[in-house]
């Protein structure tokens, strides 16, 4: 696994656990076969960490552009929701290489699957 | 070109410069050679060059030709403050102080922190004699509160971050300032004063203060400073690069953290490493700087730390203020001098009493701080633009008003005996005009 982020938002000693890190996001791109990209929170982080969207756009956005520079077939994950344009660019998430229906949908089974166990179902415990 | 700056000279079709030594760091080459420049281009690197009537011939005898200086820390005031400084006026100044290359502060209005701004400052020195390397600000609008846009600053042409006088007081941002800018591998130079212990002080605190009833700033609002951001710098595995160093105890706080083989670089100014606080004594303003000038064995301390390689490199921090604001008196005088034309004669005299080589000190000038900010050198190879200074190292001379080409004269310099001038200085196709 590898992870790509603004240097300041990886978490430290994240290499501990056998993650590569780079801040790099062509690297990335390069090197992986599906990628699942995340939004950044703003809402949850200190004021001013993110210099801009344009900057976090044009460092870290999976943009038709860029993708488009790698001439490689990947697949492109997002649990969303979207920021549609910041971290994952509109056409992208809607062409054939997306799976992020199906990754949402069974993120709604998960979850459900998740609370059904942790509410006690007595069944299971048979 | 349609510059009408008279001190800015287009060179002759055919320079020749005859018998120099030439000394190029960058490559590590020593040689005593004729240089042939066409069009500003170097033609021909060789022994005896027949001179032709068609070659304005320049004697180099005794001279060293090198390559062009690097200052990473001016003032050009533009845009906002252009009565004191613009980019023309700066520019010229640099190059007549042997600049060809100069990093240039964000403290502008406004403030140079997006893009936008690091692009105006290229395009107007496109046509000017020095390459400018901006450096963008830390945090929006110098603030200190939100990162600004680095990354597009550094894409545009940035080369470090700094908010320049205003310290980052908030370490948790100068933390993300340091992981952040290591994607693009650019210096973080922060300003190292804890201002609440400035407090009120103008000059060093220290006898030279008590006799003049000046309030001082102790040589601990630098050192804690120092030490704060080199131990976050180190946390992080960052990159920082220490301004203007000032003080002994700063001085051996750096020293400790290269031992442990942090990623630190510093610099000190020529009037740190060659003036005390004693040159208040007459409440001179342009005396007053910021760090303030400090004790004799704060000097002393700088002189060894640049012999054992702890200060990397000279820079000016080149300050103009006009002259009614540096008649104020001295609680109200702003801070800052000026220094691009009396660098290498003021800092050459004292370094070569102190023992040191005239190609280290030439080192400090250009190889070390080109290596800071990570830029590509030219080199002095045949093909290569003429990126040159010619320097009489033992020239004694005497800095006056006449030198300043500067749009504002605040040198607490002027009067002095310097030795080593810079006679000739050739880059982007221009030359210096002759002042021996």
């Amino acid at each position: 696994m590898l992870i790509c982020s603004p240097p300041h938002l990886i978490q430290r000693n994240i290499s501990d656990l056998g993650i590569d890190v780079t801040y790099d996001i062509d690297e990335a791109i390069e090197w992986a076969d599906a990628l699942n990209i995340l939004r950044i929170q703003r809402e949850r982080m200190g004021f001013g960490v993110i210099p801009s969207i344009r900057e976090y756009r044009n460092s870290f956005g999976i943009t038709l552009d860029r993708l488009s520079r790698h001439k490689k077939d990947i697949v492109i994950m997002h649990p969303g929701p979207i920021n549609r344009g910041v971290e994952l660019d509109g056409d992208i998430a809607d062409s054939d290489q997306a799976i992020i229906l199906d990754q949402v949908l069974n993120g709604v089974a998960v979850r459900m699957s998740i609370l059904y166990l942790l509410l006690g179902n007595s069944e299971f415990e048979k | 070109m349609n510059l009408k700056n008279r001190f800015i000279k287009k060179i002759d079709k055919y320079v020749l410069l005859k018998n120099g030594n030439i000394y190029d760091p960058f490559l590590e080459l020593c040689s005593h050679k004729d240089i042939l420049i066409k069009n500003g281009v170097i033609e021909a690197i060789k022994n005896n060059i027949p001179p032709k009537p068609i070659h304005k011939v320049l004697d180099c005898k005794n001279l060293i030709i090198t390559n062009g200086f690097i200052d990473l820390h001016s003032h050009f005031r533009d845009p906002g403050f252009e009565y004191k400084e613009t980019i023309e006026s700066g520019s010229v100044s640099a190059f007549y102080g042997g600049y060809t290359r100069v990093c240039v502060m964000p403290n502008t209005s406004p403030v140079i922190d997006c893009p936008e701004l690091v692009k105006y400052v290229l395009d107007k020195s496109n046509q000017l004699p020095v390459y400018l390397y901006p450096i963008g600000a830390i945090t929006k609008g110098q603030k200190g509160k939100e990162l600004a846009e680095i990354g597009e600053m550094v894409n545009a042409g940035a080369v470090g971050i700094s908010d320049d006088g205003i310290p980052v007081q908030n370490s948790q941002i100068l933390r993300y300032a340091l992981e952040y800018s290591k994607k693009y591998e650019i210096p973080v130079i922060n300003h190292a004063e804890d201002i609440f212990l400035v407090n009120e002080g103008i000059m060093n605190e220290g006898i030279a203060s008590l006799r003049l009833g000046i309030p001082g700033n102790p040589d601990i609002s630098e050192s804690t400073m120092v030490h704060r951001d080199l131990t976050i710098a180190s946390y992080v595995d960052g990159k920082i690069h220490i301004p203007h160093v000032s003080t002994k105890k700063s001085v051996e706080i750096i020293r400790d953290f290269k031992k442990l083989g942090l990623n630190v670089t510093a610099e000190v100014t020529p009037h740190h490493l060659t003036l005390t606080d004693v040159f208040l004594n007459n409440y001179n303003t342009n005396a007053k700087v910021a760090p303030p000038l400090r004790s004799s064995s704060d000097k002393s301390a700088l002189i060894e730390a640049v012999k054992d390689g702890t200060i990397d490199c000279i820079a000016t921090d080149h300050a103009p203020h006009s002259i009614d604001e540096k008649e104020k008196d001295i609680k109200n005088a702003p801070c800052g001098m000026i220094g691009l034309e009396s660098a290498f004669g003021l800092v050459n005299k004292e370094l070569s009493h102190a023992k040191i080589d005239v190609k280290s000190i030439i080192n400090l000038f250009t190889i070390n701080p080109s290596k800071i900010i990570n830029i590509s050198p030219n080199f002095i190879k045949e093909g290569n633009k003429a990126e040159l200074n010619i320097i009489d190292p033992n020239y004694k001379w005497i800095f006056s008003q006449e030198h300043i080409h500067s749009k504002s004269k605040n040198s607490a310099v002027i009067g002095m005996d310097l030795i080593g001038k810079i006679l000739f200085t050739i880059n982007k196709g221009y030359i210096t005009s002759s002042e021996k």
